[in-house]
């Protein structure tokens, strides 16, 4: 235990931008998962390693001299493309199926994606550098790199966008529709089959944004993806399907309890502290229900 | 009855058709001597896997077409059967075991890192079977009293207490006051113990002490407070990952400290990666092409990097250089052993003492290599950003002088 953190208010600050700005990048990953969730009951084992898949289109192109910064806007039309395919050839069968089916499914699907990517890209760790510099607050005792900053920005951009869509356009409100009740929708007309294609697609998207974002702010390797599907699950569990205000708030939540639990119990407990916290929450959701069962009697 | 005899028959006939097939497997088959070799060719070791295949066969080729092995007056020569273990201790035991009550090879390579070393080492010694490793540092392997395991390279806990003693000389002989994070595996864990050590004879201090997780791609916690209490050695081990992140963060949090010393930045590319950013971090090594160390196969580590470069088309990391070696140590024992008794080939390899152009090469009981100490090489970089490794300790072989302390960011 070590309680640095609280001694110098300036470690107290420069934690919670830290987790803030990181929290923000895993909100980006666990709203794609939520809208899929949502929309398809399907749990997305898989997404951490389309993350990483959109880490090494954004890591291809800074190799070729491009800027990886660009990666945000090529990863996801790519990622877009991939998701539909991986609809088409895998999810598709399972989508009304049992959700462990579907659990297992995906699973298969990221272990298909690590050694794919590992036999495609090698097993080194990779970066992108994006050369961003870094801004320096309070005579220097707060430190934020800007390539973190760049990466929540964007991350921001694009929830926004995403969430004027939805509320928006056509396939938004299709997409809406098919959550509250697929049976319906699909006497009204809307062609459920295109809806499913096109969240999944959605999510690869967002996945492939966040991937990006990623390769310019820490590494990717092909194993490195379940972090973040195990991140992106803890968040939406936190906040429940289909609120994003919820998703934006848990992720940054969970962006600070990260580092505060790297400053106190530290750094080997971080991905652990996720894990307790997780099991705490669904204890006391359970323990919650069966109250509310209790009245009910 | 009937029945009961055919299926007798079958069984006996399996059993012979079985017993032959090993026996024709067998150690050494006409003029070859048949190792065996658990490697990484897929999985997350698979890099460090397949530039130890590489060190291996050069190795191979070279001892071949230079005469072979003579063992009782015939020569023989060397050729390896290979499995990948698929970077999995579990698979890498299973194909230990195959590859010696199946294939019947009867002596071994060994694996790529100390994870999967650890896991194989159990079962050559369970069957006798005399294992020359190159990439197994961890101290634990030696610890073990295995009797059939050699290490060509030193210990793990070795790699930076060269840092810290040069730290040290450089304050004047004065304790100096030590920031750590290591990874949670054997094998960054014994580099630790190695600073542990050395903290303790020089009596310096270590005032920051952190372990990483296995998924790192984050440390800015550990930065904040090296950035707030200032300590004069910064010491990292944490794999490629861990090279490739703290440079990072440093040079994105302008983290100004005397002196950076880590491990892993060849495998991590680091000056190709990070170019300018790298420069003064202080690498531990287990060997460089630089050094003056000399043999009948490859001459020196200049020769040696060359052809490896022309063979394999790119520089070679340590990891190839010490894999090599495992095939000269095997050669020299077969050789000294004059035979291919397991015991006498193991007798001969505990005695050995010879200079490869990877080092000298003599074993301790526990099997680990007394004789050949770490190298520390620093990253220097010239004005047009391009960046080479240059030898810096121990002095003996240094190619250029330590640059300390580190300048500051706002210097640079």
């Amino acid at each position: 235990m070590d309680f640095l953190v609280f001694q110098y208010p300036m470690i107290t600050l420069q934690a919670c931008l830290d987790g803030i700005l990181l929290g923000v990048l895993f909100a980006l990953i666990a709203y794609g998962m939520a809208l899929q969730w949502g929309v398809m009951n399907i749990i997305n084992i898989a997404q951490g390693d389309l993350v990483i898949l959109g880490g090494y289109i954004a890591y291809f192109m800074y190799l070729y001299g491009i800027h990886p910064a660009w990666g945000v806007i090529v990863a996801p039309v790519i990622m877009y493309f991939v998701g539909i395919a991986i609809y088409k050839l895998v999810i598709n069968k399972v989508v009304d199926r049992d959700l462990f089916i579907s659990i297992l499914a995906t699973f298969g699907i990221s272990i298909l994606f690590m050694q794919l990517m590992n036999f495609a890209f090698g097993a080194d760790v990779v970066l992108a550098n994006s050369g961003y510099g870094t801004t320096m607050l309070f005579d220097n005792n707060v430190v934020l790199p800007n390539s973190k900053i760049f990466s929540a920005f964007i991350s921001i951009v694009f929830a926004v966008c995403l969430v004027i869509y939805m509320k928006k356009s056509k396939l938004g409100r299709a997409i809406r529709a098919t959550a509250q009740n697929a049976r319906a929708a699909k006497i009204l007309g809307v062609d459920t089959e295109k809806v499913y294609a096109a969240t999944f697609g959605i999510n690869a998207a967002l996945c492939g944004v966040a991937g990006a974002l990623i390769s310019i702010t820490f590494t990717i390797h092909p194993y490195m993806g379940l972090p973040y599907t195990i991140r992106s699950f803890m968040i939406v569990i936190v906040a429940g399907l289909g609120n994003l205000p919820g998703v934006a708030m848990s992720g940054m939540g969970l962006g600070v309890f990260e580092e505060f639990a790297d400053y106190i119990l530290g750094t080997e407990f971080r991905i652990g502290s996720v894990f307790l916290l997780l099991v705490l929450i669904l204890v006391y959701r359970r323990f919650k229900l069966s109250r509310k069962r209790e009245y009910l009697k | 009855m009937r029945l009961n005899k055919i299926i007798l028959s079958f069984v006996s006939a399996l059993v012979i058709l079985f017993s032959t097939s090993v026996a024709s497997l067998a150690k050494v088959v006409g003029d070859k001597i048949i190792l065996g070799a658990a490697i990484s060719l897929t999985g997350k070791y698979s890099s460090n896997g397949v530039h130890t295949q590489n060190g291996y066969n050069m190795a191979v080729d070279r001892i071949n077409s230079m005469g072979g092995v003579k063992v009782g007056g015939k020569t023989y020569k060397f050729d390896i059967i290979y499995y990948d273990d698929e970077s999995n201790p579990k698979r890498a035991a299973q194909l230990a075991e195959r590859l010696i009550s199946q294939d019947g090879v009867e002596f071994m390579l060994g694996p790529y890192s100390s994870g999967l070393t650890k896991a194989i080492a159990p079962v050559t010694e369970k069957y006798g079977v005399p294992m020359v490793e190159a990439n197994g540092a961890s101290r634990s392997l030696f610890t073990k009293g295995y009797k059939y395991l050699f290490a060509v390279l030193a210990p793990a806990n070795l790699y930076l207490d060269v840092a810290i003693e040069t730290a040290v000389e450089l304050n004047g002989g004065k304790p100096v006051r030590i920031a750590q994070a290591f990874e949670q595996d054997a094998f960054s864990q014994d580099v630790r113990l190695g600073i542990l050590d050395a903290a303790e004879r020089t009596g310096s201090k270590i005032i920051i002490d952190d372990k990483l997780p296995k998924e790192l791609n984050d440390m800015a916690a550990t930065l904040v407070k090296v950035k707030q209490m200032k300590p004069d050695v910064l010491v990292v081990s944490g794999h490629t990952k861990g090279a490739l992140t703290a440079i990072r963060q440093i040079a994105e949090m302008k983290v100004d400290v005397p002196m950076l010393a880590m491990t892993h930045c060849d495998a991590a590319k680091l000056s190709k990666q990070h170019g300018k950013n790298s420069q003064y971090a202080l690498c531990a090594s287990q060997w460089h092409k630089s050094l003056t160390y000399k043999d009948d196969f490859f001459k020196d580590g200049m020769t040696y990097a060359a052809d490896f470069e022309k063979e394999f088309g790119y520089d070679p990391p340590y990891q190839s250089a010490e894999s090599s070696a495992a095939l000269l140590v095997f050669k020299d024992a077969f050789e000294r052993a004059n035979s291919f008794d397991q015991k006498k080939v193991r007798d001969a390899l505990a005695a050995t003492n010879m200079q490869t152009f990877y080092g000298n090469i003599k074993f301790a009981p526990g099997g680990q290599n007394v004789d050949k100490p770490m190298v520390l090489f620093q990253v220097m970089c010239d004005a047009s950003g391009s960046c080479e490794n240059k030898v810096v300790a121990p002095l003996k072989w240094a190619s250029a002088k330590l640059i300390h302390p580190i300048p500051k960011w706002s210097e640079r």
